[in-house]
């Protein structure tokens, strides 16, 4: 079982990285990854919201937009899965503002620290990405948490590698035409082939 | 009638939401290893954000600032299961091939960006054009994308065979590479190279 869930989650990590195998979140990939810090503080808020996300989103599917999930209503034969983007979204807009409220009271420094990110997050395809995937894979609810927790960690490895990369590269040469977004692309495109390498890595 | 054509063809080169305002790369990226889901890709996001501007606009003047996100959030939420949907019923295999894809429209924030940033403030028909025109903007990065990785990674374009490949007694062997990740960023990195050698004015400073 422990096997399992650790190689979902190294799987999740290197081998499905959502930035850089499934190109997910990268809007706020490319335009938050100037600096380590700010990437840091985004990376962690991205970790904890999918984390909370990707479980809850599971309980709704299971037990409420499932074909026949309805049956503890009397309602066998209602299926209500095509409404699941809008719930998946719905979810996740509420989640980052309870989470924003909880931060602010009980852990101020904290929000303090991941306050300006908590919002953009809620457009982070990386975010609805996750709880998509976890119903197409059909995952259990404990395989969800991993999932979560796995794939924000890749995310924010990915973000925070990028922002190192890009803090480096201030000092280089770079052609006019490909300066900012252009070189950006093509260090990604280099990051996402070295992720590559862990293909096929089985526990 | 020439600021409609401005709204309309400013987002192809000059204003591409992808080359230059770096919206909805990601979705972009990810189908564009074959033309035939790439083009589908460019009707659903330019169907959304046209109707998400148009209803947007309509309803500008009624909706409250405050809640002004949640309700654009619903309207292209709504727009995007409509496309699901339909893809279901008559596109099947496409919409198996599109996976999640199609459902990360949502969030492509080429459609929220329009609709904050241009239909919020815009007449409905105006809204619609800039709407179409930020879709074909999209639409021209992903289909440049998507012909150059098809037709280098397997020699075809559509299904057709362009190129004869080696394995079927041709000449042209494909570079696996282009069918992968990393080859998209590569691409979309040189062609953003060559937008801004041909149009200076986009290059950034440090």
């Amino acid at each position: 079982m422990l096997e399992l869930y650790l190689s979902l989650f190294v799987k999740s990590i290197f081998i499905e990285n959502l930035a850089l195998a499934f190109f997910l979140g990268m809007c706020t990939f490319l335009a938050v990854s100037k600096k380590v810090d700010t990437a840091l503080g985004l990376g962690i808020a991205v970790i904890v919201v999918q984390t909370i996300t990707v479980p809850t989103n599971h309980l709704i599917y299971q037990y409420i937009l499932k074909e026949g999930a309805l049956s503890w209503a009397n309602l066998p034969d209602v299926n209500l899965s095509f409404l699941g983007l809008i719930s998946y979204i719905g979810v996740i807009a509420a989640m980052v503002q309870i989470l924003e409220m909880v931060l602010d009271k009980y852990f101020p420094p904290l929000y303090n620290a991941l306050g300006v990110f908590l919002p953009l997050i809620t457009v982070n395809c990386a975010i609805l990405a996750g709880s998509l995937f976890m119903v197409e894979k059909d995952y259990s609810f404990g395989e969800s948490i991993v999932y979560g927790l796995g794939g924000g960690t890749g995310w924010a490895l990915a973000i925070v590698l990028l922002a190192g990369i890009r803090e480096k590269m201030k000092y280089s040469d770079v052609p006019a035409g490909l300066k900012g977004l252009g070189i950006t692309f093509i260090v990604v495109g280099l990051m996402s082939m070295g992720f590559m390498a862990f293909g096929g890595i089985q526990l | 009638m020439a600021k409609a054509r401005e709204v309309l063809f400013d987002p192809i080169f000059k204003n591409n939401p992808i080359a230059l305002q770096v919206l909805g790369v990601c979705s972009a990226l990810a189908v564009t290893s074959k033309l035939e889901t790439v083009i589908v890709m460019s009707i659903a996001l330019t169907f959304v954000t046209t109707f998400a501007n148009g209803a947007v606009s309509l309803i500008r003047n009624h909706i409250p600032n405050a809640i002004r996100i949640i309700v654009q959030m619903t309207i292209i939420a709504s727009l995007v299961i409509i496309v699901d949907q339909v893809l279901k019923a008559y596109a099947f295999q496409i919409s198996k091939q599109l996976s999640v894809f199609v459902g990360l429209i949502i969030t492509n924030c080429i459609v929220m960006g329009r609709t904050e940033a241009y239909a919020m403030k815009n007449g409905v028909f105006s809204s619609m054009l800039d709407g179409i025109g930020n879709g074909l903007g999209y639409s021209f990065i992903l289909i440049t994308v998507g012909v150059i990785r098809e037709l280098l990674g397997s020699g075809k374009l559509l299904g057709y065979n362009i190129f004869h490949v080696a394995t079927e007694g041709g000449w042209y062997i494909p570079n696996g590479l282009m069918l992968l990740a990393p080859s998209a960023f590569f691409i979309i990195g040189l062609i953003i190279w060559a937008l801004r050698t041909w149009k200076t004015d986009q290059v950034e400073e440090d």
